[in-house]
């Protein structure tokens, strides 16, 4: 065989992995309510591929291929272990299913059970989104542990407790029922959301494997409405990232340097994308059911209507703000609020929200004082703005940030 | 707990040590400190000058070897440390995300070893 047809197979495999990875993870694990003996079963399927593909060429349904080599591997183990037992239907269907059935080319989408998995509350919720990461999208602990800064060793000791964990607490695959949804639905909206500020902060551009956190967000969050199609906050969410990903691609300018949203030019935004955001949210404002992720679209929206040629009606970003502070006075929203009142109202009455803010909790926070500065600055206090113009580009990661805040503080 | 920022730094790094301290890397810096000390999380440190003032001093088989330059030929090189005192690793990887090194050369993180002072100093 040529080393054409071995690149070529390898090229089937990664994209049978990357876009099936999720599925398949869901199917097997939903059976086995094991979900790192799930990925470890799908592991090893994905390198049985890798011998038998280039020698007897990619099967017709390699996505099948996959789930029966897996699942076969996870019936072994399970005999081997002597758990089959009529006490774990689940699995005994599993087995029963392992003849030739239809299963094979209509396996259900299980990934809305994996999602209320990973971010079950039983789960540190500062692991839901690195399992979300990990489990439905197929992303490694050590690109994972890029992102949230921690070392790889430790982000993958993490992830094994969290579903050593998952294994062992007796936490079900499973849609929560009727009442308990919101809450749960909550915690899977959070770590999606928080899966998209990662690939928007820190994950310029795509890796080698074509993963973009922000689009792999996206996408999660409309598997989510497909599935869920009736809940408001899910339909604010998805607005929420589509405003944000219109603007994606003009936060720099051609020379790589920073452009704050108020001098972005509008013309460059992506229309369509602003489009299908505000139809999410409109059809989420027939709910009635008001929640953080429709207040966050719409201060988003409230931008977007300079893609329109209309000013930005800086009340209404105020009016959004406060509703989100009676919701929960995070110092992120508190310092948006001061910045959109000062907008409003004059740098004044801005500063003065920032300095009711409690200052340790603001310490290390970086956007607080990109935001004072900006308004000392304004107010025509120029030592106190140099003070806090520093402060803000002590505590930016982003070079080009620094390079913009640094120039401010010049001026 | 203490960490050391071991700052790693480009020959343009270093080459920016010679400007008059308007270039935006030694601005940054300026920044960062005032961060790392306003934070309260500052203990010590200092740049060091630039690699090839260093000697390198070998002792083999007797034989005294002496080297100009630094020890590892590499191309970022060790341009100097800032000590912290933070509650966790993870704050302290925070704290390296920031240092302007960072974005242009590296910058490692190293929990101090009081136990083995201890050992030493004993």
């Amino acid at each position: 065989m040529s080393g054409g047809d071995g690149e070529k197979v390898q090229r089937t495999i990664e994209r049978v992995a990357r876009e099936s990875y999720g599925r398949l993870v869901a199917y097997l694990s939903v059976h086995t309510q094991d979900l790192a003996g799930a990925e470890d079963a799908l592991s090893e399927a994905l390198l049985k591929a890798l011998t038998v593909w280039p020698r007897d060429g990619v099967p017709q349904n390699p996505e099948a291929w996959l789930l029966t080599t897996a699942r076969n591997s996870l019936i072994d183990f399970f005999r081997h272990q002597r758990v089959v037992s009529d006490s774990e239907p689940n699995l005994l269907l599993f087995t029963q299913n392992s003849g030739e059935d239809p299963l094979e080319t209509n396996y259900p989408d299980e990934r809305l059970k994996l999602l209320f998995v990973c971010a079950h509350p039983a789960i540190d919720p500062a692991m839901h989104t690195p399992l979300m990461l990990q489990t439905v999208l197929g992303l490694d602990a050590v690109r994972i542990a890029g992102a949230y800064l921690v070392s790889p060793k430790t982000m993958g000791q993490r992830l094994v407790r969290a579903k050593t964990k998952i294994r062992d607490g007796g936490i079900r695959f499973e849609v929560p029922e009727r009442e308990q949804l919101p809450p749960r639905l909550d915690a899977v909206l959070e770590a999606i959301y928080a899966a998209f500020g990662i690939g928007w902060d820190h994950m310029a551009g795509a890796d080698q494997h074509g993963h973009d956190l922000a689009e792999e967000a996206l996408w999660l969050a409309r598997v989510l409405l497909e599935q869920i199609p009736d809940e408001a906050e899910v339909q604010g969410l998805l607005a929420l990232m589509l405003h944000c990903e219109a603007r994606r691609a003009v936060r720099r300018d051609r020379d790589g340097h920073y452009v704050p949203l108020s001098e972005q030019d509008p013309n460059l935004w992506s229309l369509p994308l602003i489009e299908e955001a505000e139809g999410h949210l409109a059809d989420a404002s027939k709910s009635g059911n008001l929640g953080r992720f429709q207040l966050e679209a719409a201060i988003q929206s409230v931008h977007a209507e300079r893609a329109r040629g209309r000013r930005v009606e800086w009340r209404a970003i105020v009016q959004f703000y406060r509703q989100l502070i009676r919701i929960s006075p995070t110092i992120g929203r508190q310092t948006g609020y001061a910045a959109a009142l000062a907008e409003a109202n004059g740098a004044g009455e801005g500063l003065a929200v920032l300095d009711a803010i409690d200052h340790d909790a603001v310490s290390a926070y970086q956007p607080y004082w990109a935001v004072r500065a900006h308004l000392l600055q304004l107010l025509g206090k120029g030592p106190e703005a140099q003070h806090a113009y520093d402060r803000a580009i002590g505590l930016a990661e982003d070079p080009a940030v620094r390079e913009f805040l640094l120039e401010r503080r010049a001026q | 707990m203490q960490f050391a920022l071991l700052i790693y730094e480009s020959p343009d790094a270093f080459a920016s040590r010679k400007s008059d301290g308007s270039d935006a890397y030694t601005g940054a810096w300026r920044a960062y400190h005032k961060a790392l000390v306003e934070s309260d999380v500052f203990v010590g440190g200092d740049p060091l000058e630039v690699p090839e003032t260093g000697t390198t001093i070998k002792i083999k088989d007797g034989k005294r070897g002496v080297q100009d330059g630094p020890y590892a030929d590499t191309k970022e090189q060790l341009g100097g440390f800032t000590i912290i005192e933070v509650p966790s690793v993870d704050a302290a990887l925070e704290w390296a995300a920031r240092c302007p090194a960072a974005s242009y050369g590296a910058v490692e993180v190293r929990p101090l070893a009081p136990q083995t002072r201890r050992r030493i100093v004993e």
